[in-house]
Protein backbone atom coordinates (compact mmCIF):
# COMPACT_ATOMS: atom_id res chain seq x y z
CA UNK A 1 0.00 0.00 0.00
CA UNK A 2 1.29 3.35 -0.73
CA UNK A 3 3.15 5.33 2.81
CA UNK A 4 4.46 8.18 3.42
CA UNK A 5 7.88 7.76 3.81
CA UNK A 6 8.94 10.79 6.36
CA UNK A 7 12.01 13.08 5.19
CA UNK A 8 14.45 14.86 7.31
CA UNK A 9 16.47 17.73 6.79
CA UNK A 10 19.72 17.94 9.17
CA UNK A 11 21.69 21.74 8.58
CA UNK A 12 24.60 23.44 9.95
CA UNK A 13 23.80 27.11 9.64
CA UNK A 14 26.37 29.40 10.16
CA UNK A 15 30.23 29.15 10.75
CA UNK A 16 30.80 26.58 13.12
CA UNK A 17 32.69 23.18 11.62
CA UNK A 18 31.86 20.67 14.26
CA UNK A 19 29.24 18.39 12.77
CA UNK A 20 29.89 15.45 14.17
CA UNK A 21 26.89 15.94 16.73
CA UNK A 22 25.02 16.81 13.11
CA UNK A 23 25.83 13.00 11.94
CA UNK A 24 25.39 11.31 14.53
CA UNK A 25 21.68 12.72 14.62
CA UNK A 26 21.54 11.69 10.58
CA UNK A 27 23.07 8.12 11.49
CA UNK A 28 19.97 8.15 14.39
CA UNK A 29 17.43 9.24 12.43
CA UNK A 30 18.52 6.62 9.25
CA UNK A 31 18.44 3.75 11.65
CA UNK A 32 15.05 4.98 12.70
CA UNK A 33 13.49 4.49 8.95
CA UNK A 34 13.54 8.34 8.37
CA UNK A 35 15.40 9.48 4.56
CA UNK A 36 17.93 11.81 6.26
CA UNK A 37 19.08 14.94 3.86
CA UNK A 38 22.44 16.22 5.10
CA UNK A 39 23.81 19.14 3.79
CA UNK A 40 27.06 19.65 5.43
CA UNK A 41 28.15 22.53 7.21
CA UNK A 42 28.95 26.61 6.83
CA UNK A 43 25.21 26.97 5.37
CA UNK A 44 23.61 29.91 5.29
CA UNK A 45 19.59 30.16 5.88
CA UNK A 46 18.74 31.09 2.43
CA UNK A 47 20.95 27.89 1.36
CA UNK A 48 18.51 25.45 4.65
CA UNK A 49 15.42 27.09 3.13
CA UNK A 50 15.57 26.49 -0.47
CA UNK A 51 17.18 23.42 -0.31
CA UNK A 52 14.62 21.89 2.58
CA UNK A 53 11.97 23.23 -0.20
CA UNK A 54 13.29 21.59 -3.04
CA UNK A 55 13.98 18.20 -0.80
CA UNK A 56 10.14 18.53 0.71
CA UNK A 57 11.56 17.17 3.88
CA UNK A 58 8.76 17.55 7.11
CA UNK A 59 11.20 18.46 9.15
CA UNK A 60 14.32 20.61 9.61
CA UNK A 61 16.48 19.96 12.57
CA UNK A 62 19.19 22.86 12.92
CA UNK A 63 22.53 22.32 14.65
CA UNK A 64 24.18 25.12 15.51
CA UNK A 65 27.52 25.21 18.51
CA UNK A 66 28.71 29.04 17.36
CA UNK A 67 26.45 31.00 19.44
CA UNK A 68 24.47 32.50 16.48
CA UNK A 69 21.56 30.18 16.73
CA UNK A 70 19.03 33.46 18.40
CA UNK A 71 19.76 35.25 14.33
CA UNK A 72 19.63 31.76 12.30
CA UNK A 73 17.34 29.89 13.82
CA UNK A 74 14.49 32.38 13.17
CA UNK A 75 16.08 33.11 10.19
CA UNK A 76 15.22 29.56 8.65
CA UNK A 77 11.64 29.52 10.08
CA UNK A 78 11.00 33.09 8.23
CA UNK A 79 12.48 32.18 5.00
CA UNK A 80 10.38 29.04 4.88
CA UNK A 81 7.31 31.27 5.75
CA UNK A 82 8.58 33.60 2.85
CA UNK A 83 8.16 30.34 0.38
CA UNK A 84 4.89 29.14 1.59
CA UNK A 85 6.65 26.32 3.72
CA UNK A 86 5.31 27.22 7.10
CA UNK A 87 4.22 23.82 7.58
CA UNK A 88 8.05 22.61 7.50
CA UNK A 89 8.70 21.35 10.89
CA UNK A 90 11.92 23.12 12.28
CA UNK A 91 13.74 21.83 15.22
CA UNK A 92 17.35 23.36 16.95
CA UNK A 93 19.90 21.78 19.00
CA UNK A 94 23.66 22.68 20.17
CA UNK A 95 24.78 25.24 23.01
CA UNK A 96 21.88 27.03 23.59
CA UNK A 97 21.50 28.39 26.76
CA UNK A 98 18.08 28.41 28.53
CA UNK A 99 17.20 32.05 28.60
CA UNK A 100 17.10 32.29 24.70
CA UNK A 101 14.57 28.93 24.58
CA UNK A 102 11.41 31.25 24.92
CA UNK A 103 12.42 34.03 22.32
CA UNK A 104 13.23 31.20 20.18
CA UNK A 105 9.94 28.95 20.69
CA UNK A 106 8.14 32.52 19.84
CA UNK A 107 9.92 32.80 16.55
CA UNK A 108 8.44 29.02 15.76
CA UNK A 109 11.26 26.41 16.58
CA UNK A 110 9.26 23.53 17.79
CA UNK A 111 11.60 22.08 20.00
CA UNK A 112 15.44 22.69 21.32
CA UNK A 113 17.62 19.54 22.25
CA UNK A 114 20.87 20.91 23.96
CA UNK A 115 23.89 18.77 24.94
CA UNK A 116 23.38 15.90 27.04
CA UNK A 117 19.77 15.21 24.86
CA UNK A 118 19.83 11.28 24.35
CA UNK A 119 18.72 10.27 20.78
CA UNK A 120 16.14 8.33 22.57
CA UNK A 121 14.46 12.03 23.74
CA UNK A 122 14.98 13.53 20.43
CA UNK A 123 13.51 10.43 18.08
CA UNK A 124 10.78 10.36 20.80
CA UNK A 125 9.97 13.83 19.99
CA UNK A 126 9.79 13.14 16.68
CA UNK A 127 7.75 10.18 16.81
CA UNK A 128 5.07 11.84 18.81
CA UNK A 129 4.99 15.33 17.33
CA UNK A 130 5.51 15.02 13.29
CA UNK A 131 2.84 13.36 11.01
CA UNK A 132 4.21 13.32 7.11
CA UNK A 133 1.89 15.92 5.75
CA UNK A 134 -0.73 15.45 3.86
CA UNK B 1 -12.74 22.43 -8.01
CA UNK B 2 -12.86 18.99 -9.99
CA UNK B 3 -9.98 16.67 -9.79
CA UNK B 4 -9.02 17.83 -13.35
CA UNK B 5 -8.92 21.45 -12.74
CA UNK B 6 -6.93 20.79 -10.19
CA UNK B 7 -4.32 18.84 -12.25
CA UNK B 8 -4.79 21.69 -14.86
CA UNK B 9 -3.46 23.83 -12.14
CA UNK B 10 -0.79 21.81 -11.08
CA UNK B 11 0.93 21.36 -14.91
CA UNK B 12 0.51 25.30 -14.71
CA UNK B 13 2.26 25.96 -11.96
CA UNK B 14 4.92 22.98 -12.67
CA UNK B 15 5.64 25.17 -16.21
CA UNK B 16 5.78 27.99 -14.37
CA UNK B 17 8.42 26.56 -12.33
CA UNK B 18 6.91 25.99 -8.97
CA UNK B 19 9.56 24.68 -6.50
CA UNK B 20 6.68 23.96 -3.91
CA UNK B 21 4.92 21.95 -6.53
CA UNK B 22 7.33 19.93 -8.10
CA UNK B 23 9.12 19.02 -5.22
CA UNK B 24 5.56 17.79 -3.92
CA UNK B 25 4.49 16.27 -6.99
CA UNK B 26 8.24 14.04 -7.22
CA UNK B 27 7.51 13.22 -3.37
CA UNK B 28 3.97 12.13 -3.96
CA UNK B 29 5.28 10.06 -6.74
CA UNK B 30 7.91 7.99 -4.69
CA UNK B 31 4.93 7.77 -2.37
CA UNK B 32 3.27 6.07 -5.55
CA UNK B 33 0.44 8.02 -4.48
CA UNK B 34 -2.51 7.16 -7.07
CA UNK B 35 -3.43 11.09 -7.81
CA UNK B 36 0.09 11.68 -8.84
CA UNK B 37 0.08 8.98 -11.20
CA UNK B 38 -2.95 10.49 -12.51
CA UNK B 39 -1.31 14.18 -12.50
CA UNK B 40 1.89 12.29 -14.89
CA UNK B 41 -1.02 11.08 -17.53
CA UNK B 42 -1.19 14.89 -18.40
CA UNK B 43 2.48 15.47 -17.48
CA UNK B 44 3.77 13.22 -20.23
CA UNK B 45 2.35 14.85 -22.93
CA UNK B 46 4.30 17.76 -22.40
CA UNK B 47 7.61 15.93 -21.68
CA UNK B 48 10.90 15.36 -24.25
CA UNK B 49 12.41 18.69 -24.29
CA UNK B 50 15.40 17.89 -21.60
CA UNK B 51 18.53 16.37 -22.48
CA UNK B 52 19.34 13.55 -19.50
CA UNK B 53 22.96 12.83 -19.02
CA UNK B 54 23.64 10.10 -16.41
CA UNK B 55 26.29 10.08 -14.71
CA UNK B 56 27.88 6.47 -12.57
CA UNK B 57 30.64 5.24 -10.88
CA UNK B 58 31.71 3.31 -7.80
CA UNK B 59 31.17 4.69 -4.27
CA UNK B 60 33.53 8.11 -3.62
CA UNK B 61 34.41 8.25 -7.46
CA UNK B 62 33.75 11.86 -7.39
CA UNK B 63 30.27 11.60 -9.18
CA UNK B 64 28.58 14.73 -6.93
CA UNK B 65 31.57 16.88 -7.18
CA UNK B 66 31.58 16.11 -10.89
CA UNK B 67 27.61 17.41 -11.02
CA UNK B 68 28.66 19.97 -9.20
CA UNK B 69 30.99 21.39 -11.80
CA UNK B 70 28.73 20.50 -14.96
CA UNK B 71 25.95 22.64 -13.05
CA UNK B 72 28.19 25.21 -12.97
CA UNK B 73 29.18 25.09 -16.28
CA UNK B 74 25.96 24.78 -17.60
CA UNK B 75 24.64 27.56 -16.02
CA UNK B 76 27.59 30.09 -17.23
CA UNK B 77 26.06 28.53 -20.77
CA UNK B 78 22.71 30.38 -19.56
CA UNK B 79 21.37 26.65 -19.67
CA UNK B 80 18.97 25.34 -17.09
CA UNK B 81 19.49 22.66 -14.45
CA UNK B 82 17.48 19.66 -12.74
CA UNK B 83 19.82 17.09 -10.69
CA UNK B 84 18.15 13.76 -9.33
CA UNK B 85 20.71 12.48 -7.59
CA UNK B 86 20.43 8.68 -5.77
CA UNK B 87 21.72 7.57 -2.33
CA UNK B 88 21.30 4.03 -0.94
CA UNK B 89 18.04 2.82 1.34
CA UNK B 90 18.94 0.52 4.12
CA UNK B 91 17.97 -2.94 3.37
CA UNK B 92 17.23 -3.08 7.30
CA UNK B 93 15.50 -0.12 8.65
CA UNK B 94 14.17 1.44 5.49
CA UNK B 95 16.05 4.70 6.42
CA UNK B 96 18.73 6.31 4.17
CA UNK B 97 21.49 9.15 4.34
CA UNK B 98 20.90 11.38 1.62
CA UNK B 99 24.25 13.08 1.06
CA UNK B 100 24.96 13.85 -2.66
CA UNK B 101 23.33 17.13 -2.30
CA UNK B 102 26.47 18.52 0.33
CA UNK B 103 28.64 18.82 -2.87
CA UNK B 104 25.80 21.04 -4.79
CA UNK B 105 24.77 23.32 -1.94
CA UNK B 106 27.15 26.41 -3.82
CA UNK B 107 23.66 26.19 -6.24
CA UNK B 108 20.35 25.90 -3.70
CA UNK B 109 19.60 29.32 -4.19
CA UNK B 110 19.84 29.26 -7.92
CA UNK B 111 16.47 29.67 -9.49
CA UNK B 112 17.87 28.10 -11.98
CA UNK B 113 18.84 25.14 -10.69
CA UNK B 114 16.49 22.11 -8.67
CA UNK B 115 18.02 19.54 -6.74
CA UNK B 116 16.60 16.60 -5.54
CA UNK B 117 17.56 13.71 -3.72
CA UNK B 118 16.00 10.08 -4.00
CA UNK B 119 16.72 7.00 -1.73
CA UNK B 120 16.52 3.43 -3.76
CA UNK B 121 14.00 2.35 -1.61
CA UNK B 122 14.78 -1.23 -2.29
CA UNK B 123 15.17 -0.52 -6.18
CA UNK B 124 17.98 -2.11 -7.63
CA UNK B 125 20.10 -1.23 -10.57
CA UNK B 126 21.42 2.08 -9.28
CA UNK B 127 18.28 4.16 -9.46
CA UNK B 128 15.43 4.68 -7.55
CA UNK B 129 11.83 3.32 -8.79
CA UNK B 130 10.52 7.16 -9.24
CA UNK B 131 13.47 8.59 -11.06
CA UNK B 132 11.71 8.22 -14.66
CA UNK B 133 8.63 9.61 -13.50
CA UNK B 134 11.08 12.37 -11.38
CA UNK B 135 12.80 13.15 -15.26
CA UNK B 136 8.95 13.87 -16.59
CA UNK B 137 8.39 16.18 -14.05
CA UNK B 138 11.79 18.69 -14.57
CA UNK B 139 11.26 18.07 -18.19
CA UNK B 140 7.93 20.01 -18.46
CA UNK B 141 9.23 22.24 -15.51
CA UNK B 142 11.15 23.85 -18.11
CA UNK B 143 15.19 22.15 -17.01
CA UNK B 144 17.10 22.20 -20.04
CA UNK B 145 19.74 19.81 -18.71
CA UNK B 146 18.71 17.07 -16.45
CA UNK B 147 21.90 15.06 -14.89
CA UNK B 148 21.08 11.78 -12.89
CA UNK B 149 23.37 10.45 -10.26
CA UNK B 150 23.50 7.28 -10.08
CA UNK B 151 23.84 5.36 -6.00
CA UNK B 152 27.66 4.33 -5.73
CA UNK B 153 28.01 1.53 -8.52
CA UNK B 154 30.41 -1.88 -9.40
CA UNK B 155 30.18 -3.64 -12.20
CA UNK B 156 26.24 -4.19 -13.31
CA UNK B 157 24.02 -1.69 -11.92
CA UNK B 158 23.46 -0.47 -15.76
CA UNK B 159 19.78 0.87 -15.50
CA UNK B 160 21.06 4.37 -16.28
CA UNK B 161 20.52 3.37 -19.85
CA UNK B 162 17.57 2.97 -19.69
CA UNK B 163 16.80 6.56 -18.58
CA UNK B 164 19.44 9.02 -20.44
CA UNK B 165 20.39 10.24 -23.73
CA UNK B 166 24.04 10.43 -22.04
CA UNK B 167 25.99 8.60 -19.69
CA UNK B 168 28.96 9.04 -18.04
CA UNK B 169 31.25 6.75 -16.39
CA UNK B 170 33.62 7.76 -13.89
CA UNK B 171 36.28 6.05 -12.77
CA UNK B 172 39.31 6.21 -10.89
CA UNK B 173 42.98 5.35 -10.73
CA UNK B 174 44.00 2.15 -8.64
CA UNK B 175 40.57 0.54 -9.01
CA UNK B 176 41.88 -2.98 -10.70
CA UNK B 177 43.50 -4.95 -13.54
CA UNK B 178 43.10 -4.74 -16.96
CA UNK B 179 40.56 -7.31 -17.03
CA UNK B 180 38.15 -5.31 -15.11
CA UNK B 181 38.35 -3.35 -18.27
CA UNK B 182 37.17 -6.05 -20.22
CA UNK B 183 34.10 -6.96 -18.50
CA UNK B 184 30.98 -7.16 -19.27
CA UNK B 185 28.10 -4.36 -17.77
CA UNK B 186 28.72 -1.05 -16.66
CA UNK B 187 32.04 -0.24 -18.74
CA UNK B 188 29.83 -1.05 -21.68
CA UNK B 189 27.44 1.73 -21.23
CA UNK B 190 29.60 4.64 -21.44
CA UNK B 191 29.37 7.32 -23.96
CA UNK B 192 31.74 9.46 -22.19
CA UNK B 193 34.26 7.98 -19.96
CA UNK B 194 36.38 10.13 -16.66
CA UNK B 195 39.26 9.36 -15.42
CA UNK B 196 38.52 11.17 -11.96
CA UNK B 197 41.01 12.15 -9.79
CA UNK B 198 43.67 11.82 -12.52
CA UNK B 199 46.21 13.31 -10.35
CA UNK B 200 46.93 10.48 -8.99
CA UNK B 201 49.34 7.54 -9.99
CA UNK B 202 47.94 4.78 -12.63
CA UNK B 203 45.91 7.48 -14.18
CA UNK B 204 47.55 6.97 -17.35
CA UNK B 205 47.83 3.17 -17.22
CA UNK B 206 44.17 3.30 -16.84
CA UNK B 207 43.61 5.71 -19.83
CA UNK B 208 45.42 3.63 -21.80
CA UNK B 209 43.47 0.10 -20.74
CA UNK B 210 40.69 2.30 -21.78
CA UNK B 211 41.58 2.90 -25.03
CA UNK B 212 42.42 -0.33 -26.26
CA UNK B 213 39.36 -1.53 -24.66
CA UNK B 214 37.17 0.76 -26.64
CA UNK B 215 39.77 -0.17 -29.65
CA UNK B 216 38.85 -3.76 -29.72
CA UNK B 217 34.80 -2.59 -29.17
CA UNK B 218 32.46 -3.61 -32.48
CA UNK B 219 32.04 0.46 -33.65
CA UNK B 220 29.12 2.51 -31.88
CA UNK B 221 26.18 3.57 -33.54
CA UNK B 222 26.69 6.59 -35.47
CA UNK B 223 29.83 6.39 -35.51
CA UNK B 224 30.10 8.24 -31.72
CA UNK B 225 34.13 7.59 -30.14
CA UNK B 226 33.48 7.91 -26.63
CA UNK B 227 36.05 9.98 -25.63
CA UNK B 228 38.20 8.86 -22.31
CA UNK B 229 38.38 12.80 -20.07
CA UNK B 230 40.67 13.12 -17.68
CA UNK B 231 39.86 15.64 -14.41
CA UNK B 232 42.68 16.32 -12.09
CA UNK B 233 42.40 17.35 -8.28
CA UNK B 234 39.37 19.88 -8.11
CA UNK B 235 41.24 21.91 -5.42
CA UNK B 236 43.59 22.90 -8.53
CA UNK B 237 40.55 24.91 -9.55
CA UNK B 238 42.36 26.30 -13.16
CA UNK B 239 42.84 22.76 -14.63
CA UNK B 240 39.57 21.40 -13.68
CA UNK B 241 37.53 23.66 -14.51
CA UNK B 242 39.07 23.39 -17.93
CA UNK B 243 38.85 19.94 -17.74
CA UNK B 244 35.11 19.97 -16.83
CA UNK B 245 34.74 22.08 -19.74
CA UNK B 246 36.25 19.39 -22.12
CA UNK B 247 33.84 16.98 -20.53
CA UNK B 248 30.70 19.60 -21.35
CA UNK B 249 31.76 19.62 -24.53
CA UNK B 250 31.94 16.35 -24.88
CA UNK B 251 27.99 15.93 -23.64
CA UNK B 252 26.80 18.63 -26.26
CA UNK B 253 28.85 17.36 -29.01
CA UNK B 254 27.26 13.28 -27.98
CA UNK B 255 23.64 14.93 -27.85
CA UNK B 256 24.33 16.31 -31.31
CA UNK B 257 26.04 12.98 -32.81
CA UNK B 258 22.50 11.45 -31.54
CA UNK B 259 20.50 14.10 -33.05
CA UNK B 260 22.16 13.69 -36.78
CA UNK B 261 22.16 10.25 -36.73
CA UNK B 262 18.95 9.54 -35.72
CA UNK B 263 19.84 7.55 -32.32
CA UNK B 264 17.79 10.09 -30.31
CA UNK B 265 14.84 8.45 -31.77
CA UNK B 266 16.11 5.04 -31.04
CA UNK B 267 17.20 5.75 -27.67
CA UNK B 268 13.73 7.66 -26.69
CA UNK B 269 12.26 4.96 -28.29
CA UNK B 270 13.84 1.90 -25.56
CA UNK B 271 12.85 4.39 -23.36
CA UNK B 272 9.27 4.56 -23.95
CA UNK B 273 9.51 0.83 -24.08
CA UNK B 274 10.87 0.26 -20.87
CA UNK B 275 8.17 2.95 -19.57
CA UNK B 276 5.22 0.96 -20.92
CA UNK B 277 6.77 -2.05 -19.43
CA UNK B 278 6.94 -0.80 -15.74
CA UNK B 279 3.60 1.16 -16.38
CA UNK B 280 2.20 -2.77 -16.90
CA UNK B 281 3.48 -4.44 -14.31
CA UNK B 282 2.44 -1.69 -12.17
CA UNK B 283 -0.87 -2.17 -13.31
CA UNK B 284 -1.19 -5.76 -13.27
CA UNK B 285 1.22 -7.18 -11.24
CA UNK B 286 0.97 -4.75 -8.16
CA UNK B 287 -2.64 -5.35 -7.98
CA UNK B 288 -2.61 -9.27 -7.80
CA UNK B 289 0.28 -9.27 -5.33
CA UNK B 290 -1.48 -7.02 -2.93
CA UNK B 291 -4.65 -8.78 -3.17
CA UNK B 292 -2.88 -12.35 -3.17
CA UNK B 293 -0.90 -10.81 -0.11
CA UNK B 294 -4.02 -8.93 1.93
CA UNK B 295 -6.16 -12.30 1.72
CA UNK B 296 -3.61 -14.55 3.24
CA UNK B 297 -3.35 -16.05 -0.02
CA UNK B 298 0.68 -15.77 -0.31
CA UNK B 299 0.98 -17.28 2.88
CA UNK B 300 -0.61 -20.17 2.00
CA UNK B 301 1.17 -20.45 -1.37
CA UNK B 302 4.75 -20.09 0.33
CA UNK B 303 3.80 -22.99 2.96
CA UNK B 304 2.87 -25.48 0.31
CA UNK B 305 5.77 -24.68 -1.18
CA UNK B 306 7.59 -25.29 1.45
CA UNK B 307 6.19 -28.63 2.14
CA UNK B 308 7.06 -29.25 -1.77
CA UNK B 309 3.32 -29.73 -2.88
CA UNK B 310 3.26 -27.44 -5.78
CA UNK B 311 5.99 -25.16 -7.32
CA UNK B 312 6.18 -21.54 -8.09
CA UNK B 313 5.57 -22.01 -12.10
CA UNK B 314 2.47 -23.70 -11.91
CA UNK B 315 1.16 -21.53 -9.08
CA UNK B 316 1.82 -18.35 -11.48
CA UNK B 317 0.17 -20.30 -13.80
CA UNK B 318 -2.75 -20.59 -12.40
CA UNK B 319 -2.96 -16.84 -10.83
CA UNK B 320 -2.30 -15.90 -14.69
CA UNK B 321 -5.49 -17.80 -15.67
CA UNK B 322 -7.47 -16.78 -12.76
CA UNK B 323 -6.94 -12.96 -13.09
CA UNK B 324 -5.58 -12.00 -16.89
CA UNK B 325 -8.93 -13.76 -18.62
Amino acid sequence: MPERRIRIMVAKPGLDGHDRGARILARAFRDAGYEVIYTGCHQTPEQIAAAAVQEDVDLVGLSCLSGAHGYLFPRVVELLKEKGAEDITVIGGGIIPDQDFQRLYDAGIKAIFTPGATLDSILDWIKNNLKPRE
Amino acid sequence: MTISTVEAEQLKKIKAGDVRTVSRLIRNLEDELPEARSALKRIFLDTGRAHVVGITGSPGAGKSTLVDALITSFRKKEKTVGVLAVDPTSPFTGGAILGDRIRMQRHAEDPGVFVRSLATRGALGGLAKAVGDAVHVLDVMGKEMILIETVGTGQQEVEIINHSHTVIVVLVPGMGDEIQAIKAGIMEIADIFVINKADRDGANQLANELGSMLNMAPAFPGGWQPPIIKIGNCFDPQSFTQSVEELATAIADHYRCLEETGLLGNRMKRKAMIEIGEALRDAILTPILREMTESGEMDIIAERLLRRESDPYTIAEEAARRYLR
